[in-house]
């Protein structure tokens, strides 16, 4: 096999395997946030709002990983380094 | 964007040899001409009475919680960071909702500019926090809780900036990639749905963005004292009038 065959299979295959094992972590913690979030709520209904605001900043903090994951997959695709001196 | 493209970077508009003006600029100086002839249109006759014209309510509205988030969230005077906090959200915000126009891809898809408005928030922190605290204490504050925290407080500092903008660029710019390739498989609904989509994402990471940069600002200048008990058994750490 030549070099750009092998440089794209890998790509596609690791670009795959990124986001898929990537974005496992980040669910499984959010899943976490968002259940302690709704316990909190059912016990002060009062402080809704400001459980509400930190739950959805604490989200994006844990998506950040699952986002790092996505656009290193989307470079390997799209912006690959290593496949552009084969095309360009 | 063309479905081959990863960023706005790549779209040039005008190639002038040296300097060429790609969708990113083009994008971003409407964004600024929008906001910028809004902001001058709705406070040429600004009213103090009851009676005022619906735009400048909305400014009103859009400053007032500005002000009661930064205050919320920093615990000081929000007029010191409304500014450059107000600023980062609506241009965030505004550069998102946008993308319901078509033909348009926000600025923010560009990790250029999702970077320079790091940058301003990294900048931000020091100069915030010295004309706070004076140049000793705040960088005092870095040898805290003690002299072995320094190169982890410098590489916090640097790896945060790094995830704001990646953060954001990696949001928007994924919404935006996904609508571009699903135009050439599933066209019509698909699309639109994920543009709608990618709308609340954009919103809500133009006001993450906004929180952690305040937050960020703010912990920076709070005054770092210790907390001393008097003889009442109240704490004495008080900011001084």
């Amino acid at each position: 096999m030549e070099a750009e065959t092998v440089i794209g299979m890998v790509s596609i295959i690791t670009a795959g395997f990124t986001i898929a094992v990537g974005s496992i972590g980040p669910a499984l913690g959010e899943a976490r946030a968002a259940a302690e979030a709704l316990r909190a709520i059912a016990q002060q209904p009062d402080e809704a709002n400001t459980i509400t605001r930190t739950l959805f900043v604490a989200m994006a903090l844990i998506e950040s990983t699952a986002i790092y994951a996505l656009v290193v997959a989307l470079i390997l695709i799209f912006a690959n380094p290593f496949w552009a001196e084969f095309t360009g | 964007m063309g479905s081959g493209d990863i960023t706005p970077d790549q779209t040039v508009v005008w190639d002038g040899g040296f300097v060429n003006v790609n969708l990113t600029l083009v994008t971003t100086w409407v964004v600024m001409a929008i906001l910028i002839s809004s902001a001058w249109l709705i406070t040429r006759r600004l009213s103090t009475g009851p009676q005022m014209s619906r735009w400048q309510n909305a400014l009103e509205v859009t400053v007032n919680a500005l002000r009661s988030q930064i205050r919320e969230i920093s615990g000081q005077d929000p007029d010191r960071y409304l500014p450059l906090a107000g600023t980062l959200f609506i241009f965030i915000f505004v550069s998102g909702v946008l993308s319901i126009v078509p033909g348009y891809v926000p600025p923010t898809a560009s990790l250029s500019t999702t970077t320079a408005l790091a940058l301003c928030v990294f900048f931000a922190v020091p100069v915030y926090g010295i004309a706070a605290q004076g140049v000793g204490s705040y960088l005092r504050s870095y040898v805290r809780p003690n002299v072995f925290m320094l190169p982890f407080n410098v590489l916090s500092e640097l790896s945060r900036t790094l995830a704001l903008a990646v953060r954001l660029f990696g949001n928007v710019m994924s919404f935006t990639k996904i609508v571009a390739i699903l135009l050439s498989v599933a066209p019509l609904l698909v699309p639109a749905v994920l543009n709608a989509l990618g709308l609340l994402t954009g919103a809500i990471q133009a006001y993450i963005f906004t929180v952690l940069a305040i937050v960020y600002i703010a912990a920076g200048s709070r005054a770092q004292r210790p907390v001393r008990r008097d003889a009442a058994g109240t704490s004495g750490a008080t900011d001084p009038p």
